[in-house]
Parts: structure tokens; C-alpha cells; sequence
């Protein structure tokens, strides 16, 4: 099959078992929504174009709390708006997916040229302290699969995931393989077991992620985006505020290895490396390649997951090298992480691109070269 | 280095069908003929009138790098694209223009050939040309076959056209027969390193 990005994110969602989308259109992330639209009636899922991007993440915070997985997406400017809503997914631990097609910002900035500008965002957009799972993807055929896992871990989680993706991934169009549907592990949201009675929906448990019921299943419980005790109401003691925030915490820290995603390339002996993520990842890619066949000992790391950004991956490498690189279209969000956990222990170079062009294999190349 | 990548990259302006043409291309090499293809497009915020380009990397291996780093084929519907992308050919790669828009060639190593008034006369239609150009730009490269081209063109096109574009494909591979017969009469080598590749 040949597909755009954006249509790989659609069959990766629908594989994973969303069943509904709200959404506004905007370039470059339109097709997901025009997809939507009739792939989902199609399997009896629900879509709908709400007035605006505000009201696309309240619907799909509604959809989740029934029971049913839900996605929206959208690019820069309608991120921005999502961000209030966002938190409430956090803190009222609601599973949905956000898909961020970036473009060139900020504001409506460049609509159809490429830009990895809202890496911190998706991490900081929305105020308080919160933990946020972000994934991104660099292929056709990572759309699809990166796509299934976010739902995976939303569900497991019960947390908002956000997927970066950027104008190139999502509008080039690619030969892809789809797996049959037997084939792709799906992950659900755990119910509660017990009479509605005994149910406490935001009980502490060992994995610190509560059962969730879905509503009009009978189990009557209160949502709020207040700091909420076990039971849902609005709370100022102490150690349930601080109950509360620690778990929050606590269910995505205590599982960075099932969340911290990496692809290498060539890393056993190499001296120096190049840390890159989205569609950059496939021009460092290529420019590892080619240096290794100049005989230069180059390596790559593609995040998958930008957030939690995976130090435990990342830091042992940094002692074997001579430098590390790191590539971004913007003028430097991910290598700030780098430096930070780096920590002085090796060379941290940047390659800034914020022209609207993709970073070439050659530019990569060239800087390798010289380190 | 995977030394069966071949670019493509068909430039012009919004509403030539340019990036239709990239994904029929594409859809050719990828489903048809069973290739690893990327197809890339860029556009400006218009829906008409600004400039276009859509490219096709076309690989026996998967391919890393989407874009076209170094074209081997630069089609060039409008003389603002050529101008602004023939420094980026390959040397020793092929450019073909729409004459009836480019006058001024840039080298004597081209592909000049009137696709918008071919399609004017021989289909009735302007926008016919990318079709038209499609079926030389195979015919010539043979980077897929025609047969595949052919299918992959009549499942993207709208219904009821299908006569129209299966006309318009023949008169591009007839155009670029005509071009390689004469390549052949003066002696020069140059298609025959296509052949080659």
C-alpha cells in the first residue's frame, strides 16, 4: 500500500481501537481529519468537526470517559488551544491520543513547510506540574505503528499521549505493510471488577494507575479538574494534594523502560553520534551511512519518545564518545536535554534548521566529518 | 550505496497537476511494479498559481532519505521551476521541460517538448500535460513499466476520463519514441546511459 503519513496515523488509530475523532481541520494535519471521516463510520466509530480545537479535545475527553478511545489532531495553532484541556486529561487521567502535525511557527507561521518548533510545548504547554508521554515518528510505516502504541500506552497509563509528527512524515507518501489486525498487540484500559459501590476511582494502587469505569456503566463517580481525593472531590489536605501529584508522577516514572522508545544505527563502536527524532531522523540516518562508508565510526540514536526523555538510554552512551550531535528544526529544544543530561561529559554540537526546509543528509554529513 | 535509487522531481505550478503526477508515479513504482517509493511534495499556502514540485525516489532498498538530494530526472513544467531547480540535477541527469511555458533552455542537454500544447491538440484539454509528460518521462527512463504506469493512472483519474488520459498517455510515450529515434540517428549516448541504469 501506498499511503501518506497522516493515513497511516488513521489505520494505526483504527488498528488500535479508536473509535471516535473530534476535530477542526488545519494544514498540514487536515487529511488525518478527512480520513477520519469516513474510515470511522465505516467500523461504527463517531466523527465529528467541532467548531474549534478547544472543543475537539473537551469531546474527546468526553468520548474517553465513556469508554470509548479517542484521538483528535491538529497543527501548531490549534495545539495551542487544546493545552487547557490537555492538563485536564492529565490530572482527571483520561486516556486520549493528540496528534501534533507540526509546522513553522509561531502563530500561524508557516502552514505548509516543515518544523519540529513544538517539542517543548508538547512537554510544557500545559501549566502545572504534570508527567506527558510524547512520541514522535519519522515513516510512513511508524505513523501506523507509533500510532497503536501511543493508544497503548494512553490505556495503560490513563493519560493523554501526544504524537509530534512533522509536514514531511505526514505528507509523504510511502509504500507501507499493513499487519494483519490478529497481528498488533492492543492494550485496553483496565475496568473495575468490583459492585459499583465498592468502586474508588482514583484508588492508589501498586502500578498507580486506578481502574476506570466507563460512564453510564452504572459507577457513579465525580470528575474534576480540581486536586481530587481518591474518591474525585475537590481536596486541599496536605497529604492527599500531595497523594495525588506523587501518583500522577510516580505511573509514568516507575515504567520508563516500557515508555522510553529508541531506534539505533550502527551505536556498538561508535565514536561519535548523532541523536535525532522525526523526519531529521531519516537525513541522519542516511548521513550515518554514508560516513560509515567513509570510514568515519558515526552512530545514530532516533527517538521515539521525546517525553520522559529517555536519559537511562541515552546517558551510558555518552561516556564512550568523542561528540554528539544533534540535529532539530528549530534553534535547539532537544539538545538543551542532551546538554542537561550530558552533564559536561562529552561534546554536545547543534544543527539548527528553521527555514522551513528539511535538514539534508549532506549538512549532517558534513559536520561529521569535521567532528 | 544503494545504487538503484533513482530521483524524479516534477516542478511547475499550482493547478498543472504536478503533485498528482509525483503520486501517480509513485503509486506506479510502489504498487505496480513493487518498488520502495517516497513521494514528497512541496506547495505554497494557494490553491492555484504558486509554485509546485512533487518528488518521487524510487529504490530497490528501503529507502532512508525521502526527499531527492541530487534529481537524475528534472521535469520542469513552468521556466520559473526550471530556473530554480536546475542546479540541482545531477551531472549527467536528464531534464525535460514543457516548451510551450519554458523558452529559455538553460543547456542543450534537454528534453524539450510542448506537453500543454500537445494536450491542447491532441486531448482538447490543457490540463492533460502532466499526463502527457508522465507517459514520456517513463517511456524514456523506463524507471517503471508502462503497464504500470498505465494502471496507476487509470485508478487515480475520475471516472468517464479514462479514454481521455489513456490518449494522452500515448501521445507523451509516442513523443518520447520520436526523441530516442532521432537521439539514436545523430549517434548520441546520452539515452543510451539511461538504458544503462
Amino acid at each position: 500500500m501506498l499511503l501518506q503519513g497522516n493515513e497511516a496515523i488513521v489505520e494505526g488509530a483504527i488498528a488500535a481501537g479508536c473509535r471516535f475523532f473530534a476535530g477542526y481541520p488545519i494544514t498540514p494535519a487536515t487529511e488525518i481529519s478527512e480520513v477520519m471521516s469516513y474510515r470511522l463510520p465505516a467500523v461504527d466509530g463517531t466523527f465529528i468537526q467541532m467548531e474549534d480545537e478547544i472543543a475537539s479535545m473537551g469531546a474527546i475527553i468526553g468520548a474517553s470517559l465513556a469508554g470509548t478511545k479517542s484521538m483528535t489532531a491538529t497543527s501548531g495553532p490549534g495545539f495551542s488551544l487544546m493545552q487547557e484541556n490537555l492538563g485536564f486529561a492529565c490530572i482527571a487521567e483520561v486516556p486520549c491520543v493528540i496528534v501534533n502535525v507540526m509546522r513553522g511557527g509561531p502563530s500561524t507561521g508557516i502552514p505548509t513547510q516543515v518544523s519540529q518548533g513544538d517539542v517543548m510545548q508538547a512537554r510544557w504547554g500545559t501549566h502545572g506540574d504534570h508527567p506527558i508521554i510524547v512520541l514522535s515518528v519519522s515513516t510512513t510505516q511508524d505513523c501506523f505503528s507509533i500510532t497503536v502504541k501511543a493508544f497503548n500506552l494512553a490505556e495503560k497509563y490513563r493519560t493523554p499521549v501526544i504524537i509530534l509528527a512533522d509536514e514531511v512524515v505526514a505528507h509523504t507518501r510511502e509504500k507501507i505493510f499493513l499487519p494483519h489486525p490478529g497481528e498488533v498487540e492492543i492494550i485496553d484500559r483496565i475496568r473495575p471488577n468490583m459492585p459499583p459501590d465498592w468502586y474508588i476511582p482514583y484508588e492508589d494502587t501498586s502500578r498507580g494507575v486506578p481502574p476506570m469505569a466507563a460512564f453510564g456503566e452504572g459507577y457513579r463517580y465525580h470528575v474534576t479538574g480540581l486536586v481530587h481525593d481518591s474518591r474525585g472531590f475537590p481536596t486541599q489536605r496536605p497529604d492527599e494534594v500531595k497523594g495525588l501529584m506523587s501518583r500522577l508522577f510516580r505511573k509514568i516514572n516507575q515504567h520508563f523502560f516500557d515508555i522510553q522508545m529508541v531506534e539505533e544505527e550502527a551505536t556498538e563502536d561508535a565514536e561519535i553520534l548523532t541523536v535525532a527524532y522525526g523526519s531529521v531522523a531519516r537525513s541522519a540516518r542516511r548521513a550515518t551511512r554514508e560516513a560509515r562508508h567513509r570510514g568515519i565510526k558515526a552512530g545514530m540514536v532516533q527517538l521515539v519518545t521525546l517525553w520522559p526523555f529517555p536519559r537511562q538510554i541515552l546517558e551510558p552512551k555518552l561516556r564512550k564518545l568523542r561528540a554528539v550531535l544533534v540535529p532539530e528544526l528549530n534553534v535547539g529544544q532537544i539538545s538543551r536535554e542532551v546538554k542537561r543530561i550530558n552533564q559536561g561529559v562529552t561534546r554536545v554540537e547543534t544543527l539548527n534548521r528553521i527555514d522551513g526546509n528539511l535538514i539534508t543528509p549532506a549538512e549532517i554529513l558534513s559536520r561529521l566529518m569535521k567532528m | 550505496m544503494d545504487n538503484s535509487r533513482y530521483e524524479i522531481r516534477i516542478s511547475g505550478s499550482g493547478g498543472q497537476g504536478i503533485i498528482i503526477a509525483g503520486i501517480i508515479l509513485a503509486e506506479a513504482a510502489g504498487i505496480y511494479d513493487g518498488k520502495y517509493v517516497c513521494q514528497t511534495q512541496s506547495y505554497g499556502p494557494e490553491a492555484r498559481g504558486g509554485s509546485s514540485k512533487a518528488e518521487v525516489v524510487v529504490s530497490d532498498d528501503p529507502i532512508d532519505y525521502p526527499k531527492a538530494m541530487k534529481p537524475d530526472l528534472l521535469l520542469a513544467m513552468t521556466q520559473k521551476a526550471c530556473d530554480a531547480y536546475i542546479f540541482d540535477l545531477k551531472p549527467g541527469g536528464i531534464l525535460m521541460v514543457d516548451s510551450t511555458h519554458v523558452k529559455q533552455l538553460p543547456t542543450t542537454r534537454a528534453i524539450a517538448l510542448p506537453f500543454t500544447q500537445m494536450a491542447r491538440e491532441r486531448t482538447g484539454k490543457e490540463m492533460m500535460a502532466n499526463i502527457i509528460a508522465l507517459g514520456t518521462l517513463v517511456a524514456i527512463t523506463g524507471i517503471v513499466s508502462l503497464r504500470s504506469l498505465e494502471a496507476a493512472v487509470m485508478s487515480r483519474v475520475p471516472k468517464g476520463t479514462e479514454e481521455l488520459n489513456k490518449k494522452a498517455l500515448e501521445a507523451g510515450i509516442e513523443a518520447a519514441k520520436g526523441i530516442t529515434d532521432k537521439a539514436q540517428e545523430i549517434g548520441m549516448e546520452f539515452y543510451e546511459s539511461i538504458a544503462d541504469e
